[in-house]
């Protein structure tokens, strides 16, 4: 008990040698970056390349576990880009592309490894097995890598298509969906270690195993795994940051929703036994609603933000910006009712779970059957 | 609080009213979608501009309000709470927390008061230290940022909300109330719009928009008010030199841009600049967007084919984009309104799907399974509509050059009966030359009454073998020959399907039906070689593209009647002029948004990730009385307060 009554260590004392190798690699890949591909950048590009190199530091040192997946994503992905030879069609032909990491095959990778891991979850909650439930989350860190390796080679093969082709991999819906995925899964992994309990894993999977199952749909039914050309209105640095930040929300949100259904269960005492107790559930729920609406709130202004510089007007009301704003209030409105009236329990979780379906609508129904400004992902 | 919550509900209730029903389109289209009385109903309840409606306005007023009013209420208890370490708690109350952790002690009260301080202060409190009577008490607090992201969160709510209210067309609204300002729903040029329905270029706020063709300028922009338009002058003259649209290689459109020049009100030129889509330019603290392009007048030169005529003669007609033409024809006058130019279309050519290119008329309508690989620019194509005397008019899309369908070349007209509708395509076969003159020539020969005894008995003779020429059978197939092209003249198929109903048995009619088909084939080839000897043009070959000419031929033909007008306009040349559609705006309340918006950032953060909390320690000669609390009681909480317990045991220890 004596360390607790010391002062906490000024941070970069608790620093090990294994976080300053990775500051050390983060900061040289996004220089060299800057030295190899600046003057195809604007000002504003460079400003994110170079405020990302200390956000992704930091965040590595405040989550470890993320130094270890950049560090590998990074390797597998310069691997596969080697294999390229500058060469798209090597995508067929080369056994590694082919096989395991085009960004086509490392996103099936992901795919499969995410359905693995719902399923491995599932025995685990239900057999009460701890090593089946590690195992799920395995799955998952392996499902995670294969997914930003996939986006990571997607977005240099969109450059072998055209140099004029290019862009980050967050443009249309194929690709966001591939996103979401990824960030539900790692806000959930991050919970999983925080909390020390693995078994809302397998509710938490349910809601990314729909989205895979749209992936799935979308690229073999729809043929829409095809890399396009940004239409004018996307060409736009905002992009890079508006996009991941709406995901953000958008995954805390459905990560709340899958909470609430825990609960909801738990409190009937169904899985009770088997699912951590309804504080913790609660609680993280709370949080998850937390994050994503800060992240929510960030996305949402710079949409408008960029809404000023690209429609004239920050403001338009269209169905996606104003589908936008009923989730904010929708998500502001529960926090009230938790945070100044205090309340708890079932309640609450419905209301995340409905959340869920105002989420959704915002995501995929207004593409689907409202028409606006925003250009991307026709359904 | 129930009525923040409450608010917060109506207002994303009454948000979602204005993404079902599409907002601000022309009001006709509403009258058509919802019949005149809902349509009334609706326009009084503002359903066709949600967003601006009164009762909206005051829904968002009242969230500025109870916003306000709870700032207000809250905020001196907020700021003493911030500043006070409640320092006069009794140790009774502190004894009745939930909190609370005794621990027995031999040290002297300041001693362990010392340790205990630096304790909570390398845990981030902020310490206070009381000398009582008896003993000591350590009044401790953290996080108090919490309560000043509630002053900024919500302080950004009310900001915003008046910037938005700034930005939107409440002082119009005012002036249209007490009758300073009319909406202008006459469509008349510009500059006869009245000063009633102008507003003047010291306007603080307006969202307007105008299309200028190339070479040409504007000064003013229209604002869409409810069913009609506001015209907003503007401190400077903008003028089009060019626009611009780069292509992908795959034909999708890759940058919109337009090079303007900027000029003063005397004349002086400003400024010349380029604008694109996400780069727009900002003088006098008008911003001025890349919106939307169109045509701006084209210049086309035209060749008219008379599709019933029984000649394959053709006439020229001239006109330009956005203007109209008269043509006289035997059913009386048409005019002929020229609508839009596309230089460029990228269609969607699919793979053969058999289904729908069987059918000549749907061949390119609105295809609704995508596949991208198959998307191919196709070249120019013109729209019109055709207006007869009556006032009925179709509308038409053209393309300049031909498509290939099925393998073979073909010249497409599209047309439909109303906008909503997808084109139906007109599909006109091309001859060895690529062009569609032999199809005109055999046209007309087959129309050509005069013409019909010679085509039948050259059929005729052709169908029977060398020895059985001259009969009884050659007369009869001469005979039916000719009923079967004139009924054929007469309507395409149709009347042919319509006389085999009529005649034929039932049990024999799809027999009836080929052989029927045959005939008016080798009929068809016939009439080609009269056509081409009276054209002084060499025979046409025997040959396998003959044969499916003339059959595209005779489906061409039975779909003309169908077609809607006695017309085919072939596109010959163009001279293109575009015009750059251009949103400029005034929005002084931007600033404030964006104010704000950061304000809402940080209070977010401070409010959701800065956990308040106050820590007391109670120490008497022996003991020492901890008690914690917080405004919000979270899991976190209960392991910081076991934490803190621990560590008073063994710093009494
Ligand atoms: C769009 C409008 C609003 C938004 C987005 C919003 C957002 C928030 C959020 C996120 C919290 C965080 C809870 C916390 O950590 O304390 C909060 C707290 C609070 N809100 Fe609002 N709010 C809005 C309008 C209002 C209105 C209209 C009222 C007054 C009737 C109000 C009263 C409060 C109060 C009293 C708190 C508790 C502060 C505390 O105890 O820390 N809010 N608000």
């Amino acid at each position: 008990m004596e360390l607790a009554l010391n002062q906490p260590a000024p941070l970069f004392k608790r620093l090990s040698w294994f976080d300053w190798l990775f500051a050390v690699i983060v900061a040289s890949g996004g220089l060299f970056a800057l030295s190899r591909f600046g003057d195809f950048m604007d000002p504003y590009e460079k400003g994110i390349l170079l405020a990302s190199i200390p956000a992704l530091g930091v965040f590595g040192w405040f989550w470890k576990p993320f130094r270890t997946l950049f560090l590998v994503v990074g390797a597998i992905s310069l691997f596969a880009i080697s294999q390229y030879h500058g060469d798209l069609a090597r995508m067929d032909q080369a056994f590694f592309l082919k096989y395991l990491i085009s960004s086509q095959a490392a996103i099936m990778w992901m795919c499969a490894l995410f359905g693995l891991a719902t399923l491995t979850y599932w025995s685990g909650l239900l057999a009460r097995s701890e090593f089946t439930m590690k195992t799920g989350s395995a799955l998952t860190w392996s499902a995670v890598a294969l997914g930003f390796i996939g986006l990571m080679v997607r977005w240099y093969e969109s450059y072998l298509i055209g140099t004029d082709v290019g862009h980050i991999p967050v443009s249309n819906l194929y690709e966001v969906f591939v996103l979401f995925c990824l960030i539900t899964a790692m806000l959930y992994l991050y919970y999983e270690a925080r909390y020390q309990t693995r078994q809302m894993g397998a509710f938490v999977l349910l809601v990314i195993s729909a989205a895979v199952g749209f992936i799935l749909w979308y690229a073999l039914d729809r043929d829409a795994q095809g890399i396009q050309p940004l239409v004018p209105a996307l060409k736009s640095w905002w992009m890079k940051l508006h996009v991941p930040a709406n995901f953000i929300g958008y995954g805390s949100f459905s990560i709340s929703a899958m909470l609430g259904a825990a609960y909801l269960l738990a409190r009937r005492g169904i899985l009770a036994s088997r699912l951590p107790s309804l504080e913790v559930i609660d609680d993280i729920m709370y949080k998850s609603i937390a994050i994503g609406f800060a992240f929510f709130t960030i996305a949402t202004i710079l949409g408008a933000m960029w809404a000023a510089e690209a429609w004239g007007g920050y403001w338009s009301w269209d169905p996606k910006e104003t589908w936008a704003l009923i989730v904010w209030l929708n998500y502001a409105a529960w926090l009230h009712i938790r945070l100044v009236k205090g309340l708890r329990g079932p309640m609450l979780a419905w209301w995340a779970l409905g959340g869920l379906i105002v989420t959704t609508f915002a995501f995929l129904g207004v593409n689907m059957f409202l028409s606006g400004l925003h250009s991307y992902g026709t359904l | 609080m129930r009525f923040a919550i409450s608010l917060l509900s109506i207002l994303a209730v009454a948000s979602i009213i204005g993404t079902v029903l599409k907002q601000s389109e022309p009001y006709n289209n509403y009258v058509i979608q919802f019949g005149p009385f809902w349509f009334e109903a609706y326009e009084k309840l503002g359903l066709y501009d949600v967003y601006h409606a009164a009762w909206f306005l005051v829904i968002l007023t009242f969230l500025v309000v109870s916003t306000s009013v709870c700032i207000y209420r809250n905020a001196p208890n907020f700021a003493r709470e911030m500043k006070s370490f409640r320092e006069h708690v009794s140790e009774q109350s502190l004894n009745a927390f939930k909190h609370k952790h005794e621990a027995a002690t031999t040290q002297a009260p300041e001693a362990l008061a010392a340790s205990a301080a630096r304790y909570l202060e390398g845990q981030g409190y902020k310490v206070k230290h009381v000398a009582r009577e008896d003993g000591v008490l350590l009044a401790a607090k953290a996080g108090s940022w919490n309560r000043v992201g509630y002053f900024l969160a919500h302080a950004a709510i009310v900001l915003i909300c008046i910037g938005g209210l700034v930005d939107g067309n409440l002082v119009f609204k005012a002036q249209q109330l007490f009758g300073y300002k009319k909406i202008e729903t006459r469509d008349i040029p510009q500059s006869q719009v009245p000063a009633i329905s102008r507003l003047s270029p010291s306007n603080p706020s307006f969202r307007g928009s105008v299309q200028i063709p190339e070479g040409s300028s504007a000064d003013v922009v229209f604002l869409n008010v409810a069913d009609g338009y506001l015209v907003q002058d503007l401190p400077f003259t903008v003028a089009l030199k060019q626009f611009r649209i780069e292509h992908y290689t795959t034909g999708q459109p890759k940058n919109f841009e337009s090079d303007i020049e900027l000029f003063d009100r005397s004349g002086k030129k400003i400024r010349s600049a380029t604008l694109a889509v996400n780069h727009p330019l900002i003088q006098d603290g008008i911003a001025i967007y890349q919106a939307s392009f169109a045509d701006g007048g084209t210049r086309l030169s035209l060749r008219g084919w008379n599709l019933f005529a029984p000649t394959a003669s053709s006439f020229t007609v001239e006109g330009a984009v956005h203007q109209n033409a008269t043509l006289t024809g035997a059913a009386g006058d048409y005019t002929l309104e020229f609508i839009d130019f596309r230089p460029f279309n990228v269609e969607d050519m699919g793979g053969g799907d058999a289904a729908t290119t069987r059918n000549a008329m749907s061949v390119l309508g609105g295809s609704s399974v995508s596949d991208k690989k198959h998307l191919r620019n196709v070249g120019p194509s013109f729209q019109y509509k055709l207006r007869d005397s009556r006032g009925q008019a179709r509308e038409f899309s053209n393309y300049m050059l031909p498509l290939e369908l099925d393998g073979r070349w073909y010249m497409m007209s599209g047309v439909r009966d109303a906008p909503n509708e997808a084109f139906r395509y007109l599909r006109m076969p091309l001859d060895a030359e690529g062009n569609i003159d032999t199809f005109m020539r055999l046209r007309g020969a087959l129309l050509d009454p005069a013409l019909r005894p010679e085509i039948a008995a050259a059929f005729a003779r052709q169908a029977l073998p060398q020895g059985e020429r001259g009969g009884d059978l050659e007369t009869k197939l001469t005979h039916s020959a000719e009923q079967v092209l004139s009924l054929f003249a007469q309507g395409g198929f149709q009347p042919l399907g319509k006389f085999i109903e009529e005649k034929v048995p039932a049990a024999e009619r799809e027999k009836a039906a080929g052989t029927y088909l045959r005939i008016l084939e080798l009929a068809g080839f016939e009439a080609l070689k009269i056509a081409d000897r009276e054209a002084k043009l060499p025979p046409p070959k025997a040959d396998d593209a003959t044969g499916w000419l003339v059959r595209d031929t005779l489906n061409s033909m039975s779909d003309m009647f169908v077609y809607g007008a006695p017309v085919y306009l072939q596109l010959m040349h163009y001279d293109e002029v575009k015009a750059s559609g251009l949103q400029l705006t005034r929005s002084p309340g931007k600033n404030v948004v964006y104010f704000g918006s950061l304000l809402l950032t940080l209070g977010v953060f401070f409010m959701l990730f800065v956990r308040e909390r106050r820590v007391w320690l109670l120490i008497k000669p022996g003991r020492a009385l901890l008690a914690m609390s917080s405004a919000k009681h979270t899991i976190d909480f209960e392991k910081e307060f076991t934490q803190h317990a621990q560590a008073l045991d063994s710093l009494t220890k």
